[in-house]
């Protein structure tokens, strides 16, 4: 057993940390999510310098090949800084996703871009009524003449309204929630009928809504075996899903922090009010469970990492998710009513964190949802 | 024991059931629907009315417009309202500065300001807390100083709900620095349109600025302002915290929006072919919050009871208002849940008044995450909840 970083690992944590300490405050923060794209453009650039954008992607790939623990280290230095530049959107899901359906011609068109930083990607897979399942996709995909038809309509589009490309979920047959008859397709963002309604969400990050007004596409567009993806795709999520957590945990850990170094400056009744119990104890449960979703988001970076079967890697992942749900709702509600008044204004960074974790919370699926997928998959195991 | 209405009551309710039915814009209706928010002029508008009627002070006597009703009268009115989604007034004139008057304020003082509360023709904001003095407010600083017929006030008041609209200002002041904190404050009626008075917005959780800071830079304010004698602002406005409490615990608030919820469940998709009612977890959690409000509406007609047997409502208040604000947060979570992806948005200019786009999110569930941020508020004013439990311990527990 050894749960230690390894070397490479433990320079990743201090290149990532640094970058956020020193060029990430929150004010620079605050610049980059009123700027038109809500993301650094040079900051991107400066992650491709530095190799970060090459770390999902294996070596075959001419990625760096890293591990979901690799990943896990990024993603809590990232979640600490609230960062916004589009990695998990457009690198460990599209990216990855790419990675995994296209074909060789189409890896090598775009994964270099990808990771040299000079493209940008989406996935487009929520739908109005689907919540969490990826099975349930109305989007529909006909073909006509050599080409496919889509039709239908994407929510909470990660990344949409940067993205130059997105890769769109869509049902060529079976029943709206089968896992049969799903595929993916590449789709140019402004390709006619594409319409992007653009927006931030809570996390202060871009999405978008997407409509699908009978886009036609060439077949070769289709990325993966036709209506064959949905392993893959559930796959991808689960590492998503993963680097989510670990991007909590991060988050997680700053609100902990400015909590208790709050509570040791903040008077009233002429003492600080981190000495009454009442919110020491409190205190103590958060950090509880700051340790607990840390244990679990470890947990399941390093069965991602095994060999085990996939059934029991999504068991650990769901298993992370859900009891991050339930961490953050504590962690989260306690830190900001602990500040009091001063927790709930704009000018602190707690009730930015505090948006962002509840935003990460319901991403890829809320503590109900896992907790539900968690029990199927030990039911069926 | 007995806890049916009697007929004239049940009769009551019917009267003030159709007439929320017919004179409650429907204009209006829809947009609390929809999460809008209601602008100034239009809860004025309402306001006036419900004035029009004699029903805009449920909770003032006769004598100076009120409805002369009984404790069940009340409850049965804020209920109704708040099944309606009817904007009760808003409290800072009508259900705090008003008893002050009534109780220690002069008959002039009384004359002055009691009838332009009562028509909405006048915006009045609670001026206790500052920066350093939250849940320890008897520690404020703001300070006013004798000047011949005047009041010379400095200092900095915050977190001023609807400070930005309001005509006047309600402030605890300190008028004696020699003496225990708590006896050396007064309460002062300041005009907002003063010269030295200024205000800025702070912007909160949900992207709004309902609240501000307020300034007091040399504001001259006449003697005649000050409620009662002098130093004796703390008992007057503590003895009001005790009995100004009626709808603390939002059980009218809380039934409408749990209504809503199950409707909005039962025709929302849970992603795997069933509604959302249909999901055992979601719908055992839901049932759960309806158990806990039959408690805390039981807990609520319980103090009311003895209120109409003359009692006045002891520290219990407090369960009220842990309780109520704490419920209200569980069902704001219940609707985060319930969007799903749709909860995540942040839209506020969504919810402006004025806003002409559509909005992005299916009927119902637009700004549901906004609420639920804005929510945390409820466990951190009116006394913070962990300082009302402290009221517990000390003045029922005998701790
Ligand atoms: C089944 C069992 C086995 C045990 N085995 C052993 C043993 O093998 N060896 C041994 O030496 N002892 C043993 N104990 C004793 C045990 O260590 C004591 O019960 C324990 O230290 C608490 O002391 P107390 O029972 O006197 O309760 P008290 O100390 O009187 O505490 C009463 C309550 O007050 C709380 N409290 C006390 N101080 C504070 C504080 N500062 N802040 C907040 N809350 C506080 C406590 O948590 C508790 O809820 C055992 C007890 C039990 C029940
Ligand atoms: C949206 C909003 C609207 C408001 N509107 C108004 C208004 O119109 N007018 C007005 O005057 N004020 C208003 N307030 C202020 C409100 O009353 C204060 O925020 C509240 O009293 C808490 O004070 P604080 O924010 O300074 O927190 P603090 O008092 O600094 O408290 C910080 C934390 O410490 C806890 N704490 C403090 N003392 C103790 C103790 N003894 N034991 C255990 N825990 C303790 C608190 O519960 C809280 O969790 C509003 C506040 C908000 C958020």
């Amino acid at each position: 057993m050894d749960f230690s970083y390894s070397e490479e690992q433990q320079m990743l944590k201090e290149s990532v940390g640094r970058f956020v300490r020193q060029q990430y405050d929150f004010d620079t923060r605050n610049r980059i999510a009123a700027s038109e794209t809500g993301y650094s453009e040079e900051n991107w650039k400066l992650f491709a310098e530095l190799g970060w954008l090459t770390v999902p992607f294996g070596e075959e790939d001419g990625g760096f090949g890293g591990s979901a623990v690799d990943l896990m280290v990024m993603m809590e230095e990232f979640g600490k800084a609230m960062l916004l530049e589009p990695f998990l959107p457009s690198v460990v899901l599209a990216g990855r996703l790419l990675a995994a359906l296209g074909d060789a011609r189409r890896k090598a068109e775009l994964l270099p871009a990808l990771m040299a930083g000079n493209l940008q990607l989406a996935c487009a897979w929520a739908e109005s009524g689907s919540r969490y399942n990826l099975a349930n996709v109305r989007l529909s995909a006909r073909g006509e003449g050599g080409n496919v038809i889509l039709s239908g309509v994407k929510v909470n589009v990660l990344n949409g309204p940067n993205a130059d490309k997105l890769l769109v979920t869509a049902r060529e047959s079976g029943a709206v929630t089968g896992r049969e008859g799903l595929s993916v397709f590449l789709v140019d963002r402004d390709a006619p009928g594409v319409d992007v309604r653009a927006y931030a969400n809570m996390d202060a990050c871009r999405a978008a809504k997407i409509s699908f007004n009978e886009v036609t596409v060439p077949e070769s567009a289709r990325l993966g075996k036709p209506g064959g993806v949905y392993d893959a795709l559930e796959r991808v999520f689960d590492h998503a899903t993963a680097a989510v957590c670990a991007q909590a945990v991060g988050a997680l850990d700053s609100l902990l922090r400015k909590t208790v170094e709050y509570s040791k400056t903040r008077k009233q009744f002429g003492v600080h009010i981190g000495s009454f119990q009442a919110l020491q104890h409190r205190m103590a449960d958060m950090f509880i469970e700051c340790q607990l979703a840390r244990s679990i988001t470890v947990m399941a970076a390093m069965q991602l990492d095994s060999e085990a079967p996939w059934q029991s890697r999504s068991a650990a992942v769901s298993a992370a998710k859900s009891r991050l749900g339930r961490a953050i709702r504590r962690v989260g509600q306690e830190a900001v009513q602990i500040h009091g008044g001063i927790g709930m204004t704009d000018e602190l960074d707690v009730s930015h964190l505090f948006r962002q974790v509840t935003g990460l919370e319901l991403l890829f699926g809320d503590a109900d949802y896992h907790t539900a997928r968690f029990a199927r998959l030990q039911n069926a195991g | 024991m007995n806890a049916d209405f009697s007929p004239e009551d049940a009769a009551f309710r019917d009267e003030v059931r159709e007439f929320l039915q017919n004179e409650f814009p429907a204009a209006y209706r829809d947009k609390v629907d929809a999460g809008i928010r209601l602008s100034k002029d239009e809860i004025v508008h309402w306001q006036k009315i419900l004035h029009e009627k004699g029903w805009a002070a449920p909770n003032w006597p006769v004598e100076h417009g009120g409805t002369g009703w009984s404790p069940t009268q009340k409850h049965i009115f804020a209920m109704e309202m708040g099944l309606t989604g009817a904007p009760e007034p808003v409290p800072f004139g009508m259900k705090m500065v008003a008893p002050v008057l009534m109780a220690y304020g002069s008959g002039e003082q009384q004359q002055r300001f009691l009838p332009d509360i009562l028509q909405s023709n006048v915006w009045w904001c609670q001026g206790y807390s500052e920066p350093n003095s939250g849940s320890d407010l008897a520690s404020l600083k703001t300070s006013a100083v004798r000047d011949g017929d005047h009041y010379i006030v400095n200092g900095a008041k915050t977190w001023n709900t609807y400070g930005q609209y309001a005509d006047w200002i309600f402030c605890l002041v300190r008028t004696d620095t020699t003496v225990k904190k708590q006896e050396g404050i007064s309460f002062l009626l300041i005009d907002m349109h003063s010269p030295g008075v200024s205000h800025k917005p702070i912007v909160l959780l949900d992207g709004h600025s309902e609240v501000n800071e307020i300034f007091f830079d040399e504001v001259r304010v006449p003697v005649e302002n000050l409620i009662g004698e002098e130093n004796k602002g703390w008992t007057y406005a503590k003895v009001l915290l005790t009995h100004e409490r009626t709808n603390i615990a939002l059980v009218p608030r809380s039934t409408r929006r749990l209504r809503a919820l199950r409707r909005a469940a039962a025709s929302l998709d849970d992603g795997q072919g069933g509604s959302m009612l249909e999901n055992p977890v979601f719908s055992h959690r839901l049932a759960e919050l309806e158990i806990e409000l039959k408690a805390l509406e039981y807990a609520e007609l319980r103090t009311l009871a003895s209120l109409s047997v003359g009692k006045s409502p002891g520290p219990e208040s407090s369960i009220l208002k842990i309780v109520g604000t704490e419920l209200a947060q569980r069902i704001d979570e219940m609707f985060l849940e319930l969007g799903a992806y749709h909860s995540l948005p942040y839209l506020p200019e969504q919810f402006d008044e004025g806003f002409q786009g559509t909005n992005l999110e299916p009927g119902g569930l637009a700004g549901q995450g906004l609420v639920y941020l804005n929510d945390r508020k409820l466990s951190i004013f009116g006394g913070s909840n962990e300082v009302q439990r402290n009221i517990i311990c000390k003045a029922v527990l005998g701790l």
